[in-house]
């Protein structure tokens, strides 16, 4: 099945042993790729996909940020200091929200670095349905396609959240991005369902599950979620749609439906959703922290099962974002007790990582900087968490700018910088050259200043109770706004820098990586970069644990 | 509860220079004391966990590229710690927040009442006694955010309802009542608006001054400009207040007279009498406060209850009556109309 392209295209792909066949230059022309059921290809096709909507969202977040640089002040009859309109800006912070989640986080480490990795990791050719796999692809692109069309009338206003009854006006901007949402929603079912088959029925010849690298371990909790918590996304989302278009009522008390229901729906979703996008994010930082420090991770067992039981204790504390919605004393609190219990595995992984650090090795490369970016971020997100969870005080930052800046710490700086991280990491094999470090560090550099600067004073802002989703604010909320904008620019600039870094380098002609540029032990370190069509020449059989550096 | 109360006195003072509003109520400031608790938590395992990182960073810089390192795979000592540390620190800050949450969800007997009616994009305000406020306009042409006057230190109770912004239409579903929130920052207090029924929020002010109010549940693209201010002034300043120049479109009615008025002339009295003798509807002589058997089981008579019997009196029917007798005023009452009813039942003793 694997036929042997000609050398003829070899200089397209650098030279020597790596550089002969793989899974590049397999087959040519967009039609292969569009075709392809490679996971490796359907990896990339997911990689330049999320990374367009990252753009747009990104172009969207720094609009919002120019609009709230300045107090918006009425001179002579003229407003000043506005950039856009509030119809505009209600816009722009819907889509920001709803494309960052749906479209980049959510697809972000599993659909594209997971895709990619997790059948190397585990020495499998494949995932174990590929078609499924590109039918995911084609998923997401739906659904991007929806919201697209969504914008084309009127574009919805709503917050990604689609709180009822707001959402619910018969508008078809609403009905078309909520559509978007469901389909895209299969995109992540599919993953899931395709991980979880792979992990179980596909591993090498001595892979046992307690020798599955910890990213792989993470995916798998994270598809588990995919799987049984998004049918309950798109179900609700069906549910506004049909209330939109028909005037059923489920969730408008006009129509006779309740809006709090609505709320409980969303967050049975939306919460275990949360750990959809950082679950991966901790297995790409176990993979960092162990390759840079050339040692075994502390606690391994401890990180692979803490991931299991967040998963499964993240059903149960939806409640949490609705302290304040009307629901019960006792309901608010009993979600507050169980979210408390959820904090003491994330901790425990934070602390697993910084004890691996302990006598190590220490490559200060940028994946390595990244992933210590990523622990600096995501503990401010973390602490930041169980104020949130606090009945008392999440009666006051509810819906500020504190929990904007908290969740943008979890995400962001949590999910965000392990991308970073994994693909600076992964890119030698991926691709078979390397990124310049130079650029890499700069990216690094003006991303994590710049996040501090935009996102640490908005707990300020919050704490001083600027409430969110403020398309204008009283002057003395101005110093602070100013300061978060420009950390957005920063954080901009650094994206950009990467950007630049990342095109240079696959245009640039360099010596060949060879198989392990860093010298990690998982398997796609292996095999050749990149890697033939089929992963590996042959099976590998397996032997030991992944981390073995002994 | 002593250890609790030992806690509060230690960050009393702390609360200076931590970023939170001035604290008008004393919920505020116990708010406060939990925050400040968590902040300092915070702030120490941050810095020994990301100091640790940066060390460990330091020390343990890679020299060579044959460098060994040590093979620790565990050590169940330290991990039972650090599992067990931060358990007991969420647990202890769980515990404090709900001792300090039921505070702010106990309705205090006794409080002064005020109605709150939230639509998009404005507050108002009304009084037992028929005054009403809404938001004006000062010599620019700037909106000037509704006022609500409170006497200092007396309990206030708010029953908040969220109404159509323009009562007349019945068809556009961009007129509907949408969510809203009530945000008091220097109060530390919250609650959503929930159309269709009432929600409830109390505070206790205890310093004198204007404090603003916002709205926090995102609503459209006024949501923003949704503001109100409360003004806290002495009782006697209050009563004073209260008194003077009647406004409102209750032409200087009481909540209860204007709720008497429509009990007349939107034929209640037909089928509800006053005096405890039972017609073609119960009597509203004592119902308030008090259990009532229905077909759904028994409940007690309080606001929504009777914002329910008179949008849908079907849907918990009172034992012993028919359901389907009492037509619904869904859509032919405003909610004032709805919220005097409610003040004139309440006077039904
Ligand atoms: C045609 C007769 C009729 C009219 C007119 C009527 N009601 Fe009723 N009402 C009933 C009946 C019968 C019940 C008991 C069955 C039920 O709960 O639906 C009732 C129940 C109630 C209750 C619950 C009382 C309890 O003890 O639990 C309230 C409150 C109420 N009505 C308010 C009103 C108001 C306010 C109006 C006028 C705007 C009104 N009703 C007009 C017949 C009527
Ligand atoms: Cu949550
Ligand atoms: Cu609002």
């Amino acid at each position: 099945m694997a036929k042997n392209t000609p050398d003829t295209h070899a200089h397209d792909h650098g030279h020597g042993h790596g550089a002969g066949h793989n899974y590049l230059n397999h087959e040519k022309g967009l039609w292969s790729w569009l075709t392809s059921l490679d996971h490796k290809r359907i990896g990339i096709m997911y990689f330049i996909t999320v990374m367009l909507f990252f753009l747009v969202g990104g172009l969207a977040a720094l609009t919002i940020r120019t609009e709230l640089f300045s107090a918006n002040r009425l001179v002579d009859g003229q407003t000043t200091g506005a950039v856009v309109t509030a119809s505009q800006y209600t816009r722009l912070m819907t889509y920001h929200g709803a494309i960052m989640v749906f479209l980049v986080i959510i697809p972000g480490i599993p659909a594209f670095l997971g895709n990619f990795f997790l059948p190397l990791q585990i020495g499998a050719k494949d995932v174990a349905f590929p078609r499924l796999n590109l039918l995911s692809w084609y998923c997401l692109l739906g659904g991007a396609g929806l919201a697209v069309a969504s914008m084309f009338y009127g574009g919805a206003d709503t917050g990604w959240t689609f709180y009822t009854p707001y959402s619910i006006s018969l508008s078809k901007a609403v009905v078309l991005l909520v559509s978007g949402a469901f389909v895209g929603g299969f995109s992540s079912i599919l993953t899931g369902l395709n991980f979880v088959a792979t992990v179980h029925k596909l591993r090498a010849p001595g892979m046992t599950m307690n020798r599955i690298p910890l990213f792989v371990w993470a995916l798998y909790s994270t598809a588990i979620l995919q799987v049984l918590a998004t049918p309950v996304l798109a179900i609700t989302l069906l549910l506004i749609a049909m209330e939109n278009v028909f005037q059923i009522g489920f969730f408008d008390p006009a129509l006779g439906g309740d809006p709090v229901l609505f709320q409980h729906f969303f967050w049975f979703y939306s919460h275990p959703a949360v750990y959809i996008m950082i679950l991966p994010a901790f297995g790409v930082i176990s993979e960092l922290i162990a390759a840079f420090s050339r040692k075994t991770i502390f606690g391994y067992t401890a990180i692979a099962y803490s991931s299991i039981a967040i998963a499964a204790v993240s059903f149960f504390v939806w409640g949490h974002h609705m302290f304040v919605s009307g629901q019960s004393e006792i309901a608010g609190v009993v979600f507050s007790a169980i979210t408390m219990l959820v904090g003491v595995p994330t901790a425990i992984k934070v602390f697993n990582w910084v004890a691996t650090l302990h006598k190590a090795s220490i490559n200060l490369a940028s994946p390595m900087l990244y992933a210590m970016g990523f622990m600096f971020l995501f503990t401010i997100g973390g602490v930041t968490g169980i104020f949130l969870a606090t009945t008392a005080l999440d009666t006051h930052f509810h819906d500020t700018y504190f929990v904007v800046a908290h969740f943008h710490y979890v995400m962001v700086g949590g999910t965000l910088m392990a991308i970073m991280g994994g693909i600076y990491y992964w890119f030698p094999k991926m691709f078979g050259k390397m990124v310049n470090e130079v650029m890499a560090q700069a990216s690094f550099f003006f991303i994590f200043v710049g996040f501090n600067v935009t996102f640490f004073p908005q707990f300020v802002l919050g704490a001083k109770g600027m409430p969110r989703r403020y398309y204008d604010y009283l002057p003395v909320f101005e110093p602070l706004n100013r300061m978060s904008t420009i950390g957005s620019y920063m954080i901009g600039t650094g994206f950009v820098i990467a950007l630049i870094a990342v095109i240079h380098a696959l245009l640039s002609k360099q010596e060949p990586v060879g198989d392990n540029p860093w010298g990690a032990k998982t398997l796609e370190w292996t095999t050749t970069s990149p890697p033939p069509h089929d992963n590996f020449e042959k099976t590998p059989i397996v032997t030991a644990g992944p981390y073995e550096y002994r | 509860m002593w250890l609790f109360q030992l806690l509060n006195s230690a960050f009393a003072h702390a609360n200076s220079d931590t970023f939170m509003p001035p604290a008008a109520t004393e919920i505020a400031s116990h708010v406060d004391q939990i925050y400040v608790f968590l902040l300092w938590s915070s702030l120490i395992s941050f810095v020994l966990l990301i100091g640790g990182m940066i060390w460990f960073v330091i020390k343990y810089k890679r020299r060579t590229a044959s460098d060994k390192t040590a093979y620790i795979t565990h050590n169940h000592t330290l991990e039972f710690l650090w599992s067990f540390i931060p358990f007991c620190i969420f647990i202890f800050s769980f515990a404090w927040g709900w001792i300090v949450f039921h505070q702010m969800r106990s309705m205090p007997e006794n409080a002064l009442e005020i109605h709150v009616v939230a639509k998009k994009w404005d507050w108002r305000f009304i009084y037992k006694n028929g005054r009403e406020i809404v938001a004006g306009v000062d010599d620019q042409g700037n909106k000037t955010p509704a006022t609500m006057v409170v006497p200092m230190g007396r309990p206030v109770k708010l029953i908040m309802a969220s109404e159509k912004v323009n009562p007349a239409s019945n068809e556009d579903p961009k007129d509907r009542p949408v969510l809203h929130s009530f945000f008091v920052p220097a109060f530390r207090t919250k609650q959503d608006i929930v159309p269709g029924r009432y929600t409830t929020l109390w505070f206790q002010a205890t310093e004198l001054g204007t404090f603003n109010v916002f709205c926090a549940e995102y609503c459209g693209d006024g949501h923003y400009a949704m503001r109100a201010a409360i003004k806290v002034v002495k009782p006697e300043e209050y009563e004073e207040w209260l008194s003077g120049e009647a406004a409102g479109a209750g032409g200087g009615l009481s909540l209860a007279e204007q709720g008497k008025q429509l009990y007349l002339s939107r034929a209640c009295v037909g089928c509800h009498s006053l005096n405890g003798s039972a017609g073609a509807g119960p009597t509203w002589k004592g119902i308030f406060g008090h259990d009532v058997a229905t077909n759904k089981g028994t409940v007690k008579v309080d606001e929504n209850y009777i914002r329910e019997s008179i949008l849908e009196p079907n849907a918990q029917v009172v034992s012993g009556f028919q359901g389907g007798v009492m037509p619904s005023y869904s859509g032919q009452l405003k909610e004032e109309e709805i919220n005097a009813l409610i003040e004139f039942i309440k006077t039904v003793k």
